[in-house]
């Protein structure tokens, strides 16, 4: 029984990792952060830096539950978040939503539509506090 | 001065609007692929080779010039930032400059590469237009006999002295020559296999794409899922007066380094990037900083780097002579175009030859003008995903190899090269003495048979001009030191494993 985040390093994964460590921490479960990348261009900025990694790390100690971050190289994102909640037997998979104009949709996905759609189990898209 | 004032015809003609767009252009594309690392000067020019079929002379040299200056500018940027070395950038400026990079100094790293780049290539470019003419008009005056020895001495030294391995060298300068061979330009047909197709040779332009574009773009696809790495992120350039203080010395002794090397037949910048790092060390007030982000240690290889650039050009535009493999595109250029190459070039095509000078001095203002600002942009390039890129690459090579003589059967041609460029990437073979060897092997024999021909079959011939002496002295010399240097690492090597 696990919660599993898609976690980036920018305020929509900050929001997801948020309230995913509030959630875990109250249905007293293992928290996944996975942070994966394509792995195709020189440079991805949705794959959090080590120093970044470390700080998360040092930030999911604090808490009561077990936690784990995954950072790979997979053909495809959200594919590998699926298959990370299928494995662990995921209760919840939280994603943060960002805005997308139709055409970046068109151009890039969505990973989080993917999860939504594909995912087995409960799905908590966040969004972060405007402002 | 003569060549003053052809300078200031040349400063006319390059800046005409057309001219000047092409300009633009070449230093902006310049700049992208000299920040991606994998995609350098050479793949780009070879890819743009067929444009030469339907843009004047002038304004596509031009714009290869632009490139040409351009790929060093953006190599610099991911060396710096990325810790990787674009194609065209040197090792060393990884060391320093991603560690500057690091401890927070990326704007003074980017900016003392960028503006030691402008004062190397300006110094550099005006020294090429001083020797360049004058070392023309000295080599017009040999025979063929020099001639061929010089063009011996220059696959001799692009095999031999760059590069780690000869024989990987070596071979891949046989491979090379082999292509050569292939047609019917000596009367019999050689290497053809008895098919008309091969009958003109393989053409070189689809040689080039090959090597450098197909080649590449399947490497990379062999392996491309890699974890991405971690950029620093980056303003705007710029430097305080200290940085100045301790940047404008070693720039200007990088160029001292770089400039002689470039000209050389054994160019290249590998050797002068890493003697000014050396000297930048030695002469630092706080050596203990190198290796944890010193500015000297940018400023000078970058500067080197440039010069040496501005160097290859000599020998390419006094001798037809190319020493990098981004000179030896533009030589194909220029042949493309049916000019002659060699020595007469600044006899033949004054006009074409100084304006493509002026336009050196405009792209490398261009690029400083140009670059300072758009350093984060050009950061944004490395996030393109790969498979992007590469189709694209693949696409354009395609359509350029097919536009040469619009036959199916270059396209085989392309593959079946790509594919030996893949192996040789695998294999750690290096390309650059392929595509000298492709280049320089027809004009080797050419000019051998013209010596031979003159003396009636006499071999002594070859020896009979002082140059070609002193060239064959340099060359079996150059020999002796390899060997020797190779049995004394043996020796090492023996000793090491008695003990």
């Amino acid at each position: 029984m696990t919660v599993v985040v898609a976690y980036s390093p920018d305020i929509y994964g900050q929001a997801a990792l948020e309230y995913g460590a509030t959630e875990a921490s109250r249905r007293g479960e293992k928290l996944i952060v996975v942070n994966d990348t394509k792995g195709d261009a020189y440079v991805d900025k949705r794959l959090a830096a080590e120093k970044e990694i470390d700080a998360l790390r040092a930030e999911l100690e604090r808490l009561d539950v077990l936690t784990e971050v995954r950072q790979d190289v997979v053909p495809d994102v959200a594919e590998a978040v699926l298959q990370v909640s299928a494995e662990s037997d995921a209760t919840l998979i939280v994603v943060g939503v960002r805005p997308r104009t139709p055409v970046g949709k068109l151009l890039l996905g969505s990973v989080a539509q993917r999860i939504i759609l594909d995912a087995t189990c409960p799905v908590l898209a966040v969004k972060p506090d405007a402002g | 001065m003569g060549s003053l004032d052809l300078l200031m015809q040349g400063f006319e003609n390059a800046f005409t609007p057309t001219n000047l767009l092409y300009a633009c252009i070449g230093v902006l594309l310049g700049t992208a692929v000299g920040v991606l690392p994998g995609i350098g000067p050479a793949m780009t020019l070879a890819l743009l080779l067929p444009i030469t079929y339907s843009v004047e002379p002038a304004s596509a040299l031009i714009m290869f010039a632009g490139i040409y200056y351009g790929g060093m500018y953006g190599g610099s940027t991911t060396s710096i930032l990325l810790n990787t070395p674009g194609e065209s950038s040197p090792v060393v400026t990884a060391i320093e400059g991603h560690k500057m990079a690091k401890a927070g100094r990326a704007a003074q790293a980017l900016a003392t590469a960028a503006i030691g780049s402008f004062v190397a290539g300006t110094i550099g470019t005006l020294l090429l237009v001083l020797f360049a003419p004058k070392l023309a008009t000295e080599v017009v005056k040999l025979g063929a006999p020099s001639y061929f020895a010089l063009l011996l001495l220059a696959l001799f030294a692009v095999t031999a002295v760059l590069g780690s391995s000869r024989l990987r060298g070596f071979t891949a300068l046989f491979i090379g020559l082999g292509i050569g061979l292939v047609g019917t330009s000596t009367g019999q047909p050689r290497l053809t296999f008895g098919s008309p197709l091969l009958a003109d040779g393989i053409d070189i332009v689809v040689v080039a794409v090959a090597i450098f574009a197909i080649g590449e773009a399947l490497w990379v696809a062999s392996h491309l899922r890699r974890r991405p790495l971690d950029i620093i992120p980056v303003g705007q350039p710029w430097m305080s007066r200290d940085d100045w203080g301790r940047s404008w010395k070693p720039w200007l002794r990088g160029t001292a380094f770089g400039f002689p090397f470039g000209a050389l037949p054994a160019g290249g910048a590998e050797l002068p990037t890493f003697l000014s790092y050396i000297t930048e060390r030695k002469l630092a007030k706080n050596p203990e900083e190198f290796g944890h982000g010193a500015i000297e240690g940018v400023a000078g290889p970058e500067a080197a780097n440039n010069a040496s650039a501005a160097g290859t050009l000599v020998p390419l535009l006094a001798m037809g002579l190319p020493t990098t493999a981004t000179a030896a595109v533009i030589l194909l250029a220029f042949q493309s175009y049916g000019i002659e190459t060699g020595p007469g070039l600044f006899d033949s095509q004054p006009i074409l030859v100084w304006t493509l000078l002026a336009s050196l001095f405009i792209g490398n203002t261009l690029l400083l003008v140009l670059n300072l600002p758009l350093a984060p942009v050009w950061a944004k390039l490395l996030q393109i995903p790969r498979p992007y890129l590469y189709a694209g690459i693949l696409f354009f090579a395609s359509l350029g190899a097919y536009s040469v003589n619009f036959q199916w059967f270059d396209l085989l041609i392309l593959l079946v090269i790509g594919l030996l460029g893949l192996a040789m990437r695998r294999f750690g073979l290096p390309v650059l003495p392929l595509i000298i060897g492709v280049i320089l092997g027809p004009r080797l024999e050419a000019q051998l048979t013209e010596a031979l021909a003159i003396s009636s079959g006499d071999v002594s011939t070859l020896w009979s001009e002082p140059v070609a002496v002193i060239v064959y002295v340099i060359i079996g010399a150059t020999l002796l030191f390899i060997i020797g240097n190779g049995l004394r690492t043996m020796a090492a090597n023996n000793r090491k494993v008695d003990a």
